[in-house]
């Protein structure tokens, strides 16, 4: 891969502890399972960030290289790639995930 | 566009010893759901699994496959999970 695109998808992994990498944003995501996974993050209540990948092509095909996940969205904490979809809401359902996002027990 | 009954027989060839379930979610051949139940996956992280699974069809997600909805079990975890229901 590209050292430069390297460097900036690491940077772009660095810019929050917990990073979802999604179509669309946080206002308008375009895409039911990045939507998806953003309502349990917006639930858990943690602070994160998001990164367009539609509006950004390099990053999209290099993350999927880099991370070996041909797929969005991608959820990563603290660098590490955490799943897509399907594994987070299984990790929600189990009640690991705010375990992981180091989230207060969200209130009923 | 993909018949089932193709990723089906990909990922047999790539876990031998497997249970493979697979879904047309939307009867347009691109949108997926596999269940695949296999010891390939014994003592391997959720992301190691489903990476498993995501290299056996690398071709297929380039193009064919536009969504594949994926759960992975060892033949353990299908077990305890069959005896909840």
């Amino acid at each position: 891969m590209d050292p430069t695109l390297r460097e900036r998808i690491e940077s772009l992994l660095q810019k929050n502890r917990v990073m979802l990498f999604m179509k669309g944003n946080k206002m308008f995501p375009q895409c039911g399972f990045s939507a998806h996974v953003l309502q349990l993050l917006q639930q858990a209540g943690v602070d994160f960030e998001t990164h367009n990948i539609l509006s950004d092509p390099e990053v999209r095909q290099g993350l999927k290289e880099y991370s070996n996940w041909p797929t969005y969205p991608q959820l990563y904490v603290d660098g590490k790639l955490v799943g897509g979809a399907d594994i987070v809401s299984e990790l929600q359902a189990s009640g690991e995930l705010s375990t992981l996002l180091g989230a207060k027990p969200a209130s009923a | 566009m993909i018949e089932p009954t193709e990723v089906e027989n990909r990922l047999r060839l790539a876990f031998p010893d497997s249970e493979i379930e697979i879904s047309d979610l939307t009867g347009t051949k691109d949108h997926f759901q596999a269940v695949v139940v296999s010891s390939s996956f014994a003592g391997k992280s959720p992301v190691e699994q489903h990476q498993l699974v995501y290299g056996a069809l690398a071709e297929e997600m380039k193009g064919p496959i536009h969504a594949l909805a994926l759960r992975t079990y060892t033949p353990q975890a299908w077990q305890t999970l069959q005896g909840k229901k």
